[in-house]
């Protein structure tokens, strides 16, 4: 079999074509297989708390204290410009969804303990204009407070008022510093981040460890084997306005 | 020449006002020496070379800064092989632990006020504020 001169052309650009779009096609394959990978040992950290346990400790604010010592969070007693990373909140403000007309006497006007949702679709990393605040892979909505240029996008975003904003200098609202964790500066928002700091060096969130009721339960939502998922199986748990489609990492154990 | 005394004390005048920048150094004991910053006595060499740490100390705390807030890991290998654990002020303050006679002693002098401190918190002035 003979080959003329333009079979052997054709062949050759053929071959070229084929040769100059090998890596292409690989970083097509090599990408997808990596996300598949990584849904499959991803993390979701997420919180159990239980209200009921949390109320028969009457007016105890430790793992408050805890968290906002432990953060340098300031204790502004104006409400207007207040700094919170976690609070108690009226059961009926905190669940407005509900629309419990009866609601169960022991729940009635009562506090409950509540904090950034971590929120598997968060509207306040959609609305950030300087990518601030962003989703990070095991599910914490971390910040970058060095970024925020204090537009309060986020906070008017955010349907639980998980957010606060730096009216004035918080460092002379605060008696004592943790030299280990930065304060924020004016001018900036600033919330709870699951304590990811703390998480890095091994060690569960201050609320968690700080409260000695055992009311909030930390872990990983994807590890059937935690004992968050333990509870979720054990207890029906609800979720602040489940509705909104933000779908929280918070859940209440009633 | 009967204008001799005039023009003579006039040129010692002008010379006088010429030269009096140099007069005025010498009195107040200015010298065109840069800052001297207060070495750490604990540890002699630095993550980096000295002339790397004197010209981009800022690039090493960008990237510091980026490297824990957006992919979370926390320590960092220097060219030197050694393993240093991020942070401003557990690592880089441990060894310069006089932060007004090692940070602020050059960027007083180059005039230029970083704002890390308005959050990082400098731990020898709480020690130093509290007895």
């Amino acid at each position: 079999m003979s080959i003329t001169r333009r079979g052997f052309l054709g062949a050759a650009g053929l071959s070229a074509l084929a040769l100059a779009g090998k890596p292409a096609i690989e970083a097509a394959v090599g990408e997808g297989a990596q996300e598949h990978e990584a849904a499959a040992t991803g993390t979701r950290l997420a919180m159990v708390i239980d209200p009921r346990k949390c109320l028969e400790e009457g007016d105890c604010t430790k793992c408050v204290e805890a968290c906002h010592r432990a953060h340098n969070v300031p204790d502004l007693a104006d409400p207007a410009r207040e700094v919170k990373w976690i609070w108690k909140e009226r059961f009926e403000e905190a669940f407005p969804t509900l629309e419990l007309d009866h609601a169960p006497e022991a729940f009635h006007a009562k506090p409950v303990m509540v904090l950034c949702n971590h929120c598997d679709n968060p509207p306040c990393v959609r609305v950030c204009p300087t990518q601030a605040t962003w989703k990070r892979e095991d599910g914490i909505v971390m910040m970058d407070w060095h970024r925020c240029i204090g537009c309060r996008y986020c906070m008017a975003a955010c349907p639980y008022g998980s957010r606060s904003f730096n009216w004035s200098d918080p460092r002379q609202a605060l008696d004592r510093l943790n030299p280990d964790f930065p304060t924020r500066s004016k001018g900036v928002v600033e919330k709870c981040t699951f304590c990811e700091e703390r998480l890095a060096r091994g060690e569960r969130p201050a609320c968690v460890d700080a409260c000695t009721a055992g009311v909030i339960t930390f872990g990983d939502l994807n590890d059937p084997k935690s004992e968050v998922r333990a509870l979720l199986r054990d207890r029906f748990a609800i979720r602040r306005k489940a509705g909104l489609g933000t779908k929280p990492a918070i859940y209440y154990i009633v | 020449m009967r204008e001799r005394t005039v023009i003579l004390a006039a040129l010692v005048l002008f010379l006088g006002l010429v030269t009096s920048p140099f007069w005025y150094a010498r009195a107040a004991g200015l010298t065109a020496r840069g800052p001297e910053p207060k070495l750490p006595t604990s540890e002699r060499a630095c993550l980096m070379p000295t002339e790397y740490m004197r010209t981009s100390h800022m690039d090493l705390l960008m990237t510091w800064r980026d490297t824990v807030v957006r992919e979370h890991q926390r320590t960092w290998t220097a060219p030197d092989g050694k393993a240093h654990t991020i942070s401003l002020t557990g690592t880089c303050l441990r060894c310069h632990d006089n932060k007004a006679e090692f940070c602020d002693k050059c960027h007083d002098y180059a005039g230029v006020a970083p704002y890390c401190w308005d959050c990082h918190v400098d731990p020898s002035s709480l020690t130093r504020s509290r007895p």
